[in-house]
């Protein structure tokens, strides 16, 4: 039986007369990897952010744990944010702290750690996604790759219960792409519960339970990556996955 | 020229004396305007929009009036009908101060805004409140940008801080004059406020520089590339 670790219900969210959402719910169970695809302006991203309330949703609930988030108390969504780790698309390091303390500071700043505490436990992370002989760089000196596994070991270090991951790889080079990968192949290999927007198909194919298929605000389809890629009931679903598979398929 | 060789050199540990004098108004003025600029920059980017316009009032407010108004204003004006006993000197602070706390705020308020936006959310994605992740990631990135500004500023309040003369603070341009008009070397004792200007100017924006350099963060270069 599986348990539901994250809720959503009937979320939206309007920027002046755009709709951007439009009643999006989702129930995510423990340990599973979503994948979020979709035509650009789809809504993948302010959904991931409005799970977050980085972006406040007009609408919608949002449980996590069974406990629902009342996110206008500050003190509890500073402690559910912290529940939720999020990946950018460019990373967002902390220029002025290199890839150590980029790790720590969540731990010290947020969860009230001891310095020699969170030190040992950033190594550890920085460790994982193997970084361990970078730590000592800081962000402009390190590849995109390896900011992103840095900003990874960052969102691990804060004990998250859900990550969502806003298309990881979309601003690496190709070259690189293969490194992040592996690490989040890792995290849901251990069972990290996971939601991902990305265009790697063939990645998110691999490891997804389930695939979404958003356009226009909405959720148009849902399925196992076979029922979507191979045997779409929708037809413009049809249309956007023989489209990325032709511009991102190999990819893995 | 012998005369006023002899002049100036009477005059030196006087004129020294003084420059130490300026410089106490000036670093007074500077720490004082970085207290109140940074928080105001910091209400003015992030604040709700009423404390926005204020702060947009306030900076209005204390870069359109010429300081010499200001110290008038305060010193004879404010200090006499509010019976406060206060020192020329701590005026010459106060004024300059706050006049520069308005001009810091807009440097501070630039470099935050250079800043790349990401790192705020991710800030807070952590679940940083705004204020941490203000203190924490933005300032120490948007003061280490302010430096070059803050340079600039230093040698401004610097000559300004010659007005502060005219309500009698003892500093270098007050001496200068005290001592010129009573020997009748104008030309020997003016310059040599001038150059003494000139080596504060020079050993101040060397300094920031030099600062500047010191917490630089490590793969930027100075121009950003
Ligand atoms: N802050 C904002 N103000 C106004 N409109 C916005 C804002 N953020 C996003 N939008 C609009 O909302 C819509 C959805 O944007 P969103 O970034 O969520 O799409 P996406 O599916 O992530 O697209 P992409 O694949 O390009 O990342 C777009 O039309 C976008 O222009
Ligand atoms: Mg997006």
């Amino acid at each position: 039986m599986p348990t539901p670790i994250l809720r959503i219900e009937n979320v939206s969210k309007r920027y002046g007369k755009k709709d951007v959402l439009k009643g999006v719910s989702l129930t995510v169970n423990k340990g599973d990897l979503k994948i979020l695809i979709g035509p650009s302006g789809a809504g993948k991203s302010t959904l991931l952010q409005c799970i977050n309330f980085l972006v406040k949703p007009d609408e919608g609930r949002i449980w996590l744990d069974g406990q629902e988030v009342h996110y206008a108390h500050k003190r509890d969504l500073y402690a559910y944010r912290q529940k939720v780790g999020m990946i950018f698309q460019d990373f967002n390091l902390f220029d002025h702290l290199n890839a150590l303390e980029n790790v720590r500071i969540g731990m010290v700043k947020v969860r009230g750690m001891g310095n020699p505490e969170a030190k040992e436990r950033a190594v550890m992370e920085l460790e994982r996604v193997g970084l361990r002989e970078h730590m000592y760089k800081y962000p402009a000196q390190l590849s995109g790759g390896q900011k992103q596994r840095v900003s990874i070991a960052r969102a691990l270090a804060m004990d998250p219960k859900v990550m969502l991951l806003d298309e990881p790889t979309s601003a690496l080079d190709p070259e690189l792409i293969g490194e992040v990968h592996s690490v989040i192949r890792d995290l849901g290999n251990n069972g990290m519960t996971m939601i991902m927007a990305t265009h790697q198909i063939g990645f998110a194919s691999s490891l997804a339970n389930e695939i979404i298929f958003m356009e226009d605000g909405r959720i148009l389809e849902r399925g196992t990556p076979e029922m979507i890629f191979c045997h779409a009931e929708n037809a413009r679903t049809r249309e956007f996955c023989s489209k990325i598979t032709e511009l991102y398929g190999e990819t893995r | 020229m012998p005369e006023s060789v002899i002049a100036i050199g009477d005059a030196l540990p006087y004129l020294l004396e003084g420059s130490l004098v300026t410089l106490i108004v000036v670093v007074g003025a500077m720490v004082l305007g970085l207290v109140l600029g940074v928080p105001l920059a910091a209400a003015q980017v992030y604040g709700p929009p009423v404390l926005r316009r204020l702060i947009g009032l306030y900076v209005w407010f204390f870069r359109g009036i010429p300081l010499l108004v200001f110290l008038f204003l305060f010193y004879f004006g404010l200090c006499t009908a509010l019976d406060v006993n206060l020192s020329a000197f701590t005026v010459a602070i106060i004024v300059l101060g706050l006049i520069s706390s308005a001009y810091q705020s807009q440097i501070f308020r630039g470099a935050i805004l250079s800043l790349p936006e990401g790192q705020f959310k991710a800030a807070r994605a952590l679940g940083m409140s705004d204020l941490k992740a203000i203190c924490f990631i933005v300032l120490p990135q948007a003061l280490r940008l302010s430096i070059p500004g803050w340079s600039n500023e230093y040698s401004i309040i610097l000559k300004d801080s010659a007005v502060t003369y005219a309500l009698g603070v003892a500093e270098i341009m007050a001496r200068a004059h005290f001592v010129a008009t009573r020997t009748y070397q104008q030309l020997p004792l003016y310059l040599a406020a001038g150059v003494i200007f000139l080596i504060l100017t020079y050993a101040g924006t060397k300094g920031l520089r030099l600062l500047e350099e010191k917490v630089r963060i490590p793969g930027y270069s100075p121009q950003g590339f």
